[in-house]
Formats: C-alpha cells, structure tokens, sequence
C-alpha cells in the first residue's frame, strides 16, 4: 500500500482488514506485521517561511530534501534527527515522518530540546480513517489540548501521520569543540555537568570512553565562539588540558549516529537517565561498548546478543530502550521500558481510542 | 457565557460531602461558608463569576488524593486553581463544584544544579522558582506577565508563554516531569529528571489539558543558568508593514533575539502617556532584546542595527545602560496598565504567521471602526502571539457583548490567516465557543477521547475548553 495522497491514505486506513506496519523510509528498525502501509508517497515540502522559522512538509518528506531546503536560507532543524542507516545496517531514504514518530533528537537535544519540542503541529489519520489536525504552523498555540507532543514518539501506534510543521532555527555561522581528557563516566560527566551549568550556551556535550576526552560543542557567530571557548577554558582548566578538537562536524555526526557502534556485533540500547546518575548506571550495564551524549543523560550502550539490560539495570529513575537487536529478543523484552501499572493503563486506553481495531504497528509500544 | 445548569442531586448533598472532607482535611482547609467561598467565584476574567458550593486548600498530594477520591465517589465536579489568575476563564466555578486550590503548597523539594532542574510543588508563584535558584545565578524560562502572582500548576495547565518564548520556548518545553492525581484519587508520575518519555508522552498532553485530566501537584523543571548579560534597542517606523519587514529580515539573518515586542500607534500613546518612556511618536515600535557578553551583545545589536537601518526607521536608541534598558522595557510593561487608565479593555490572544502581520493589523483597524470600539496590540512579533487590547465601558449596556462579539472576530481572523485562537492564555471558557472554528468535529473528537480515558465520568474543570454542545453527550452520560 503506498498512497501519494492523504485522501487515499485515509480510504486505505478506513478498508483495512488487519494490521499493518507503518513506514517511512524504513530506517528505524521497525518490525511488525507482513502487510506495510508506505508514507513516503506523501512526499514535498508545501510551506517554508525562512523569516518565521517554520517549515510544513507531508509526511513522507526525506530529511535530506528539507535539509537542503533548510540549508540554502542557512537554516536547520536544530534537533538533529538521527540518522540510523549505519547503525542499523539498511540503506532507507529516512523521512521526516518517520523522524517524528520517533521523536528522535541527537546531541543538541540537550540545549536546544527535542523533535516533540520543534514540532508546531500534525495531520494524522486515526485508525478510524478519518483525517484530524492538531497545532498548526504558528510557535505559540495553547488552543485546545496537545496532540502534537502526543503524537511525536508515538511510533504510529495512535495514528500515521500526513503532515508536520516544524519550527527551523538558523544555522551557526561558526562551531567549535572543545575535548577534555577523562578517565572514565564519573569524570566525564563532571566536566559535563560544569560546562552545562555554565552560562556559555554549549550545544553538545558527550563521552565516547575509547576517545579518552569530553567533548564538549560551542556554535554561534564566530566572535561570540571565540569568547565562549576562552571562557569555558578556563572554568574547565581545574580537570585537565582543555583542547580544541579537529572535525567538528564529523566529531558531532558519529556522535549523532553513534557511529562507533555500526557494524560491531552485539545488540544497541539507549537509556534515558538523570545525567549524574550516568556513571552508576554505565556500572551496572557492563556493556561491550559506551557512548553518553547529553551530558550522560543518554547513554548508547553495546551489549552481548540477547541481554536482558533491564534486569541488569534494576530499578532507576529513567527509560531503556532496543534500538538493534533480533526480532526474538525483542519480542521477549520488548522494544520500550514497560510503564508502572497506571502510566501503562493511560497508554493502553488512548491507543485503544485512536486506533480502536489495533491496526497500527500493534504490540510494538506495549 | 453559557454554563450548563448545576445539577441538583449534588448540591442536595452538599452537606453529606462537606462532612466527608472535613474528614480528610483540616478544619481550616474547608470553605464552606457562602461568604467565604465567594473569594472564589472567579478569576482575572472578572466578567464572569459564580460562587461553587465548596472550596478546599489541601497541602499535600496525599490530601489532593483523599480529596478528589471522595468527589468522584460522590459525583461532584472539581475546579483545579492555581492563582487564579487565568485571563480565560480557566478556573471558573460552576455552582455545583469543588474548588481545589493548591495555593498552600509551595515548597521547593529538590534544587539540582549538576542536573539543571528544581522540583516544587505545584501552588508556587513562577517568579519565586526563579527566586529559589537565584544564588546560583539560574532562573526559570517561561515569564508570563502574571509571573509575581500566577502559579505552577496554573502554568502546566495552561501551558504559559511570556515575552521571552522566542528562545527558552513555552512550560512544555521546561517541564521535565509531574506528580499528578487523577480523578479518582490516584497518584501517577510521569517523566522525571531524565529527558523525554520511554513511551507514548503523556507529559506533552497532560501540559496545557486546562485542569481537565488531572490536578498536578509536584513539577519537574528545567532550570537554567542566566545570561551574562542582556540589553534591548528600541526602532519606531511609520508603517506597521515595515515594522513586521524588519522583524523578518532579523530573524531571517541568523540571529535569535530573546524578544521581539511590537506595539501600535495606540499603545505607543498609552504608554508614553502612562510611563513616560520616551517613546516616538509613530505607527510601529519594536523592542528587540538580546543576551550575552557584553561583547556579543554588542555585536548582535550592531546586526540588527544594520537591518533596522535599511527600512528607515524614524528612530532607533540602542541602550547605553541598564538604566535606560529599564526605561524601554517600562513602557512595554505597563501596556496593560496604560490602556487600563483609558477604559476597561479585554485582552486577547491569537496567533497568526508572522508575515500575516500587516494585513491583520488592517483587518483589525477594519473592525475597530465597524465596532466603534478602540484596539491597541501589543504583540510578541517574533512567535506570532498578538494581545490587541478591546477598549470598552463595562458600565455602558451593551458594550461587554459588543466587545466580545469584536473579539471573536478578531480570533476567528487570526484562525483564517493561518494561526490560532489562543498563543498563551488558553482556552478556558472564554474561547471555548470559538474552537469549532479552528477545529473540525473530527479534530475535537480526537482531543475529547484523551479526556474520556484521563478523566472518564468528565468531573474535573467542567465547561472549559470544549463547546458546550460538542461536549454535552459526555457530560449527560457522566451525571
């Protein structure tokens, strides 16, 4: 099934006899039902106003045609949409669709916020088939209650999407990033934490423990980059020799798509964390390989194939989640940290009212 | 403004759950007495006012628990309120309801700095969070007007802007996690200190629902570190179309101010008359502000100088110092008070794209004159979000409905140009009637299904947000 129009999206939904699994481009490791409903028909940019920052496109958008738009007014989706192709091992087309239902956010999540953040309104189709808006296309707008945060990181499960628009910020004229010598998380998210709590706006914070450094990203007019990076040289000057790291760009895109992690064996988690709580939680994982980006507010971890990492994590403040692994493993743990009794019972009762007939993605979100 | 009739058989049993709460509460928790309850008949939408048959002020989530367990035993519908400072009508009473204010609970119970966030509970002011992480030179972003007086909870349920939107975002963008007790009295957490959800984002939803699917008691917040420095520069112009041209090409050239405020002719006046700012006098005045070193200030204000001088502006004054930051942002800040000297005004808050700027503004002077009723706006020009202030004479017959009615048109444009009805008030009960104009039956039907499953027999917060007739079949089968 592959509709080129919202209209036709929505008799499909409405005549479907069972349960389908929804795809953009297909990069985000999706599994689920034989039958696929593909979005990456609805395909185009239909509104971009530089002077606003905002830009509306359908859903099946690739996010390389609104990065070039975004790119020839010097401007970016500011929470840079992860590009899993190489973590994952497929060669998709991602779309913005797909970016959305997964409220996915890199490193300048921790300054700038996440996807859900950025995401001005939607158009979906219920699993009903019928056509619903929420939000729009302007920054402010209380009007009615939030299906838009709603929507984004649902993975499908409530509705598939038809159209998104988004808040775009400019792009920054210069990029630095500074690197700190570490020994291991604990020190790692000190240097972290000291630089976030910081008044000099960094937009990326990280640990990768082979690079043996902190990592830490300043953007903005160069002048301005200038100031920030001697600033932050001297607040962190007590933890070691604070450099300047080569490559920006190519540091903050491995980080971004946890690059380190692509063709090595093992399954890929992702863990959502109080940041000071990083160095214990890393201990009790004991993965094969680490990767904290959000000033260890997330930590990447590379385990064994079949590893229950949330038994081994216990009770913490934060989430786990599969990003790569056998379908069997995750059908025996479940790609999402299961939710408290009554969380789970609030999840289950809107999924049942959006898609009634569980006909998208079923099973995926719980 | 229809509210639907109190229904009987709660208000028979008035006394039946007076005894219950007093069994659950302090004596000094629950109001009961008819004179007393009154100081809750409204909010700031003084227009409308109805006494509720109770009001309690728990102080704790365990209280809030036993509270609304035995309003859902029983049947009673429950008004959450924070301040009541609700510009929309957020926190009106019905007759036949329970207020709960969550005004006695304040404290902060978690400052974190390494981990950027403060948890309070949910009756503090939104100035004193800022006030409690001070000493460490952090605040707290989201600045509504309100902010010596409007409270946490207020601004979770109603998910409050301020001036300063353009770059820290709104409370959804601030808010990490909540304690929240449903209808029934159960307690459920949501998010945390961690970033976003595992799963679906209940926080999203649950932030700016008005009070209708749960009270929120414990907040989560993000927390940052102030700026070193922040200044503003003042442009007047002789058109409104320059002005939002202006404002255009600085956002266009890679800088993102903290605020950009707009005002027109009319409220240029007001102020000036009221504050003696120094204002021009002309069509269309920005206050453009950024933050930094004074370096980068410095810089970025050379920028938008630069820009600002391409559309000929009739003035332009970069601060020189604090003093004189002072005294460009007093105007602006005593918009409000300025035109509340000239008349009664109501004060709207739609949101439209911002290249729709000069034709609304046109539109809006259109319907001024047919009206007869004067309209200053003031404007948040970088997100969109437009105050016009309606002046009108409550004590002339007539004039409230006719000002409303001049409202809603107003809103209704902003709809048609491409926004919406409410950029940070919300939508309570004065814009309820309104919301079939910017949403389809389909589109409210998807948003009533969130409160059928948060809030199944449709007891919290009634008669907001939903028009009356949409939400009736609900609200019948609940009583």
């Amino acid at each position: 099934m592959r509709p080129e129009t919202e209209t036709e999206l929505a008799e499909i939904v409405a005549g479907l006899q069972g349960p389908v699994r929804i795809a953009g481009g297909g990069t985000r490791g999706v599994d689920g039902p034989g039958a696929v409903l593909n979005v990456d028909g609805l395909r185009g940019i239909s509104l971009y106003e530089p002077g606003a920052l905002t830009l509306v496109a359908q859903a099946g958008t690739p996010v390389a045609e609104i990065d070039a738009a975004l790119e020839a007014e010097g401007q970016q989706l500011a929470f840079e949409p992860v590009d899993y192709r190489a973590l994952l091992g497929n060669s998709g087309e991602p779309t913005i669709g797909g970016v959305v239902a997964a409220n996915i956010s890199g490193p300048r999540r921790v300054q700038a916020g996440a996807c859900r953040d950025f995401l001005l309104g939607v158009r979906y189709v219920d699993g009903q088939g019928q056509v619903v808006k929420n939000g729009g296309r302007v920054m402010k707008n209380v009007t009615g209650y939030d299906l838009v945060k709603l929507m984004a990181g649902s993975w499908g499960t409530l509705g598939v999407l038809t159209e998104v628009s988004l808040k775009v910020l400019p792009k920054p004229e210069a990029v630095v990033t500074l690197g700190v010598p570490v020994a291991h998380a604990t020190g790692a998210v000190e240097v972290l934490s000291a630089a976030l709590r910081s008044p000099y706006e960094v937009s990326g914070a990280a640990f990768a423990p082979e690079t043996g450094q902190a990592l830490l990203r300043i953007e903005g007019f160069a002048d301005s980059v200038a100031y920030r990076v001697g600033r932050l040289q001297d607040v962190l000057s007590g933890f070691g020799e604070v450099a300047v790291v080569e490559d920006s760009d190519a540091t903050w895109r491995a980080i971004r798509d946890v690059t380190p992690f692509a063709g090595k064996e093992g399954d890929v988690w992702r863990i959502s964390v109080k940041p000071s709580d990083a160095p214990e939680i890393t201990a009790r994982l004991e993965a094969n390989k680490l990767l904290l980006d959000w000033g260890g507010g997330l930590i990447w971890a590379l385990v064994d194939e079949g590893t229950d990492v949330r038994a081994r994590l216990g009770g913490f403040q934060g989430h786990a989640s599969i990003v790569r692994a056998k379908p069997e493993t995750v059908q025996a743990l479940g790609r999402f940290q299961p939710e408290p009794a009554p969380v789970a019972a609030l999840s289950q009762g809107l999924r049942q009212r959006f898609d009634p007939k569980a006909l998208f993605n079923p099973g995926l979100m719980g | 403004m229809e509210m639907p009739q109190p229904n009987p058989d709660v208000l028979a049993r008035k006394q039946a759950v007076l005894t219950r709460l007093l069994q659950v509460l302090p004596e000094d928790a629950v109001i009961h007495d008819p004179s007393e309850t009154r100081a809750y008949e409204c909010d700031a939408l003084t227009a409308y006012r109805c006494p509720p048959m109770l009001a309690v002020l728990p102080s704790s989530t365990q209280e809030v628990s036993d509270v609304l367990r035995i309003c859902h035993d029983e049947g009673v519908p429950v008004v959450p309120r924070g301040s009541g400072t609700s510009l929309a009508g957020g926190a009106l009473p019905t007759a036949d309801c329970v207020i709960l204010g969550v005004a006695r609970m304040n404290d902060v119970l978690e400052t974190d700095y390494d981990n950027r966030f403060i948890r309070v509970q949910t009756g503090r002011t939104n100035l004193s969070v800022t006030g409690a992480v001070e000493e460490e030179d952090f605040f707290y972003a989201p600045d509504p007007s309100s902010q010596l007086a409007c409270a946490i909870a207020g601004n979770i349920a109603m998910n409050s802007g301020g001036a300063h939107c353009l770059k820290y975002g709104v409370t959804t963008n601030n808010l990490l996690g909540v304690t929240m007790v449903m209808m029934d009295g159960s307690v459920v957490e949501i998010g945390g200190a961690h970033l976003d959800s595992g799963g679906l984002d209940l926080l999203g939803v649950i932030c700016g629902s008005e009070g209708q699917l749960g009270v929120v008691t414990e907040a989560t917040l993000r927390i940052l570190r102030k700026p070193e420095g922040a200044r503003p520069v003042l442009m007047g112009f002789d058109d409104n179309e320059v002005a939002g041209q202006c404002v255009s090409d600085i956002i266009k050239s890679g800088i993102l101010p903290v605020a950009i405020e707009f005002m027109d002719t009319l409220c240029i006046k007001a102020c000036e008359n009221f504050a003696h700012a120094g204002y021009p006098d002309c069509h269309a005045l920005l206050i453009v502000e950024v933050e930094g070193s004074d370096a980068e200030i410095d810089y970025q204000l050379s920028k938008i100088v630069e820009i600002a001088k391409r559309h000929n502006p009739v003035e332009l004054r970069e601060s020189q110092s604090a003093e004189e930051s002072a005294k460009i942002w007093l105007g602006r800040k005593s918009a409000f008070g300025a035109m509340g000297q000239m008349n009664d005004y109501m004060c709207l808050d739609g949101t439209i794209p911002v290249s729709a700027l000069p034709q609304v503004l046109r539109c809006i002077g259109e319907l001024s004159e047919d009206y007869g009723l004067p309209v200053g706006n003031v404007f948040h020009a970088g997100d969109g979000n437009m105050h016009p202030l309606i002046l009108f004479d409550a004590n002339k017959p007539g004039d409230l409905e006719k000002c409303e009615a001049f409202g809603a048109d107003i809103l209704k444009l902003c709809v048609d140009v491409g926004g919406c009805l409410t950029g940070e008030h919300g939508v309570g009960i004065e814009k309820r009637d309104l919301m079939s104009h910017q949403y389809s039956a389909a589109d409210l039907e998807a948003q009533m299904a969130v409160k059928d499953v948060f809030d199944p027999q449709w007891l919290l917060n009634p008669a907001k947000v939903f028009p009356l007739d949409v939400s009736q079949a609900r609200r019948m089968a609940a009583e």
